[in-house]
């Protein structure tokens, strides 16, 4: 039994002689796919690493010490910890209405999660300015009440959550539908109230899910651009998040400070994509446990 | 605790899963929903535990009307068809959830959690496994646990799923005789649904054929069998031959041949369907007294305790005969002999209308 598991596992690894490609053109294939990557991924991303400490590691410390800079990373900080519980709570809200119940407009609600993938970033940021700024439908309301939008933090904030909030719902979706709703059923069954059926069996299936979609949608808003400097104003020291910063620094020709900037960005984006790798080997792993146990009873059986 | 199901309907935009079925369980028995898929057996199974609700109609627990009734108030275990265990809990947990959910003041403590499980896994044999995943089991072990997690809470019926469907046919055997055995030391009123005749007619007390959204009828593996009520449960039950023929005085016509009923009380110039099985029929090298039709052997298949005849009819039909290896070897018979088929019984149904 064991020597045929062992054969099944070896053949799937090396596929036969006659559908795989002669060695030059899989080099030829890798080479090309290899080039291309360092030219448009490894340079800029070293480059990045080389520019920000260019001019010493003092003056890398400083860039990020600078008052200006700290601000924009707490803003940019504060931004992410509202953005992705905010997306968080509404993922798994929308998911689990998708993947578990029919209702009319489900299909509609589907469209309308993947609205901010299909939308460019920067119309994204001139609805809410068409909204809250002051020519807007609910400027003259706001000035009336002396509250800021656009041009202040809570502009920020919603053109951040506006952007991001696919992610977890799009991570989600599919897992759920996937799993079905055969263990809820057996929980309520067996007693469990909506909370700990929710709590007890559904969250802990989609945890790989969900984080998942978490890390993407914090990357995410760290990341944003587009919507965000549409309706930030650029104030210094007080409207600026990261990646605002780095435009200015980098427009002012101050080059090491908007590198060093962009190296804190690059960075977490190396973290990002190491989660993001240990996530996928974490449920491939799950998964092919799974396999195992099956083939295994298979064999036995 | 009994079971009735009263004039239930149920509705699926255009598709009509049941009919105005109605049903009695009694208490500590084993029933088995018997049924082809589409029939609506699992819906009445669902409506029955209140994973679903009925469009009219009423579920009685005891005389009770559970309609009403939060799920988790009706008390019942239901086993589902893939098992449905919780993938991130040991065969441990799994077993416990049903007690440890329960609110503080019903919640027993954790050592008499952990006797009760134990116990459970005792009763299904899984007590070296109580620390293993979902996914580390075998199907029939998997079905063992999903049985025992069921029972934990100390249901008032015990609902069951298709629950040998996705086993191999020798688990299957082996865990539906082991349920039998089961049930007679618990004796838990228990409903399953399945599509196999040979697992409803060995396991249950008493089984109800559904086709369509209807109970066509309801009674004793025996009854059921020998005494079907319809053509479909005739037909559902076990290979059968299917003949159309007329009536003429108190005999049945097939093409040019007449054969003998059980009890004539047909009117002439009916149109019939006689169906035998194959056991039933009789092969002889000379005609009968009895009546019989000629036909000429086919193909012959003597692997097994049985020998299985195809032969075809003086008309043209197919039919399938089951003669006993003795029997076999007297008659010496070969492909494309020619023959006289016996029936030994036979069951006629008679259409509503006269031609």
């Amino acid at each position: 039994m064991e020597s045929i598991h062992l054969n099944v596992r070896s053949h799937r690894k090396r596929p036969h002689s006659s559908t795989t490609e002669p060695k030059t053109v899989q080099w030829l294939l890798i080479g090309a796919a290899m080039a291309y990557l360092t030219l448009f991924l490894m340079i800029p991303l070293g480059t990045v690493f080389y520019q920000a400490l260019e001019k010493g590691v003092g003056v890398y410390l400083a860039a990020i010490t600078d008052p200006d800079a700290l601000s924009a990373i707490r803003l940019t900080l504060l931004t992410a910890m509202i953005a992705v519980p905010a997306n968080l709570v509404f993922g798994i809200a929308a998911s689990w209405a998708i993947a578990k119940f029919d209702f009319k407009g489900k299909n509609l609600l589907i469209t309308l999660i993947d609205l901010p993938f299909s939308v460019s970033p920067v119309i994204s940021g001139l609805i809410f300015v068409l909204l809250f700024g002051l020519q807007g439908w609910f400027g003259p309301w706001l000035q009336e009440h002396d509250l800021e939008v656009i041009f202040a933090v809570p502009g920020i904030v919603l053109a951040t959550v506006f952007v991001t909030f696919p992610f977890v719902a799009r991570e989600l979706i599919p897992l759920m539908q996937e799993q079905g709703s055969e263990e809820e059923e057996a929980a309520i069954v067996l007693g469990a109230s909506g909370w700990k059926t929710f709590f007890w069996v559904t969250l802990p299936n989609m945890k790989w899910g969900l984080l998942y979609g978490v890390i993407l949608c914090n990357a995410r808003a760290m990341g944003e651009f587009g919507a965000v400097s549409v309706v930030s104003g650029h104030i210094r020291g007080s409207t600026n998040t990261m990646p605002l910063h780095v435009e200015i620094l980098y427009n002012e020709y101050n080059f090491a400070a908007a590198f060093a900037m962009a190296s804190l960005l690059a960075m977490l984006a190396l973290v990002t994509l190491v989660l993001k790798k240990i996530i996928e080997w974490k449920t491939a792993r799950d998964l092919s446990l799974l396999d195992d146990a099956e083939t295994a009873v298979e064999e036995n059986g | 605790m009994s079971i009735e199901v009263r004039n239930v309907t149920k509705q699926f935009g255009e598709f009509t899963a049941l009919r105005d079925v109605s049903l009695t369980v009694p208490a500590g028995e084993l029933v088995a929903l018997l049924g082809p898929s589409g029939s609506g057996k699992t819906t009445l199974l669902r409506i029955i535990a209140g994973l679903e609700t009925a469009d009219s109609g009423a579920i009685l627990f005891h005389g009770e009307d559970t309609t009403d009734q939060k799920l988790r108030d009706r008390k019942v275990g239901f086993v589902f068809q893939h098992y449905a265990l919780f993938r991130h809990m040991t065969v441990f947990e799994n077993v416990a959830f049903g007690l440890r959910v329960r609110p503080r003041r019903d919640r027993p403590g954790k050592q008499e959690i952990r006797d009760r499980v134990m116990k459970l896994l005792n009763l299904v044999q899984l007590q070296s496994l109580a620390h293993r995943y979902p996914s580390e089991l075998s199907g029939g072990q998997r079905q063992r646990v999903a049985l025992a997690r069921a029972l934990a809470v100390e249901p008032r019926v015990l609902l069951l799923d298709e629950p040998f469907g996705a086993l191999d046919a020798k688990v299957r055997k082996e865990l539906r005789r082991w349920l039998r055995r089961l049930h007679d030391e618990i004796h838990i009123t228990s409903v399953f649904v399945t599509h196999d005749q040979e697992e409803a007619l060995e396991v249950a007390d008493r089984v109800a054929v559904m086709n369509e959204g209807r109970v066509e009828q309801e009674g004793t593996p025996e009854e059921v069998y020998h005494s079907p009520r319809t053509p479909f449960i005739l037909n559902f039950l076990g290979n059968v031959n299917l003949f159309h023929g007329r009536m003429e005085n108190g005999r049945a016509y097939i093409g040019n041949s007449s054969l003998e009923l059980p009890a004539a009380a047909f009117q002439d110039n009916q149109t019939a369907t006689v169906f035998i099985r194959p056991h039933l029929l009789d092969i002889h090298h000379q005609p009968t007294e009895s009546g019989n039709f000629p036909a000429h052997v086919a193909h012959i298949n003597a692997a097994g305790p049985l020998v299985r005849v195809e032969l075809v009819s003086e008309w043209g039909d197919p039919v399938e005969v089951e003669i006993s290896q003795d029997r076999y070897r007297f008659l010496a018979l070969k492909e494309n002999d020619k023959v006289f088929v016996t029936p030994k019984e036979m069951k006629v149904f008679v259409e509503d209308y006269v031609i």
